[in-house]
């Protein structure tokens, strides 16, 4: 047992455990809550496959803005959880056999003799780089186009996301910039002819 | 040692969970997002995984693209969360059935 081989079973416990209490747990804020501690020792088994860059990513990402935006929207809905939870004992044999076929299977898939294989070092060292700048140089070289298309894909996300749930209220006075901007003197000044003229003297009143 | 199968295993087992999680948790949509949200974490696992032990900088790539969609996608969710609860007052996917399908 070395000390990666260690930590991997650490972090894959934490992980695991961390993902089993996300569909348990009864309150949504505290599945994200999970969530958020799942990626983290997620990014955690990449860093020890020497993928320094994506687990920042993933932690960056993830856990910052991803989680953060799940967290804002659970708080924000005011949930009913019993009506969510009432199916839940009863799907529970179901989902567990399904989950318990199909990681049986996976894991004859994947079989003991991948158990024995040697690992390889480092491509990105043997490539004399460091990992964030042997996956730039595939990113901005190879995948330039699929890049910029992704950069394209998340304009569209923020693009689709506003309009969805931008909400126009009846009866509320706000400015409209566009017609501000497109403002004519004429529309503010309005100068109109008349004719000069003194006004007449007040005639004198005697008092009585 | 470290070798790919753990990370294969671990991967599998997240993915599990997640499949697991949608089936009992079939009336939440929050929590179906966020067990969709594990499975792209189980698939990136092995994405990396395989990116080290083949020594080929395409997993990586490609984890970079899918954390990008990811994120897309969970805001398009989330928002069309939000809308559909100030329509329907509720998230429950039972009583969403408009559609009759």
């Amino acid at each position: 047992m070395t000390f990666p081989l260690i930590s991997f079973y650490v972090f894959a416990a934490i992980t695991t455990l961390a993902a089993l209490a996300v569909i348990t747990v009864r309150s949504p804020v505290h599945a994200a809550l999970c969530l958020v501690l799942t990626f983290f020792s997620a990014a955690c088994t990449w860093l020890l496959a020497d993928a320094e860059f994506l687990a920042i990513v993933l932690v960056l990402v993830y856990v910052g803005a991803v989680m953060v935006l799940f967290l804002f929207v659970v708080m924000m809905l005011d949930v009913d959880i019993d009506p969510l939870r009432e199916g839940f004992i009863k799907a529970l044999p179901v989902g567990l056999l399904v989950a318990v076929v199909m990681l049986v299977e996976m894991l004859t898939l994947i079989g003991v003799r991948a158990l024995q294989l040697p690992a390889p070092g480092d491509p990105a060292l043997a490539a004399g780089m460091s990992n964030t700048q042997w996956l730039a140089m595939a990113l901005f070289s190879q995948y330039l186009l699929p890049f910029e298309i992704a950069a394209l894909i998340l304009t569209v996300a923020i693009v689709a996301a506003i309009p969805l749930t931008l909400r126009r209220r009846q009866g509320v006075r706000m400015q409209d910039p566009a017609r501000q901007v497109r403002v004519q003197p004429g529309e503010r000044l309005r100068i109109v002819k008349m004719v000069a003229e003194k006004p007449a003297p007040q005639p004198e009143t005697s008092s009585p | 040692m470290i070798t790919l199968a753990h990370y294969l295993t671990l991967g599998a087992v997240l993915f599990c969970i997640a499949v697991a999680g949608i089936f009992i948790n079939r009336k939440n949509v929050i929590i179906l997002l966020m067990s969709i949200e594990l499975m792209l974490l189980a698939v990136n696992t092995n994405f990396i995984a395989f990116s080290r032990f083949l020594g080929d900088v395409s997993g990586q790539v490609f984890v970079f693209f899918i954390l990008t969609v990811a994120a897309a996608e969970s805001a398009i969710g989330l928002a069309i969360l939000v809308v559909l609860f100030r329509n329907r007052a509720t998230i429950n996917v039972t009583r969403i059935d408009d559609l009759k399908g």
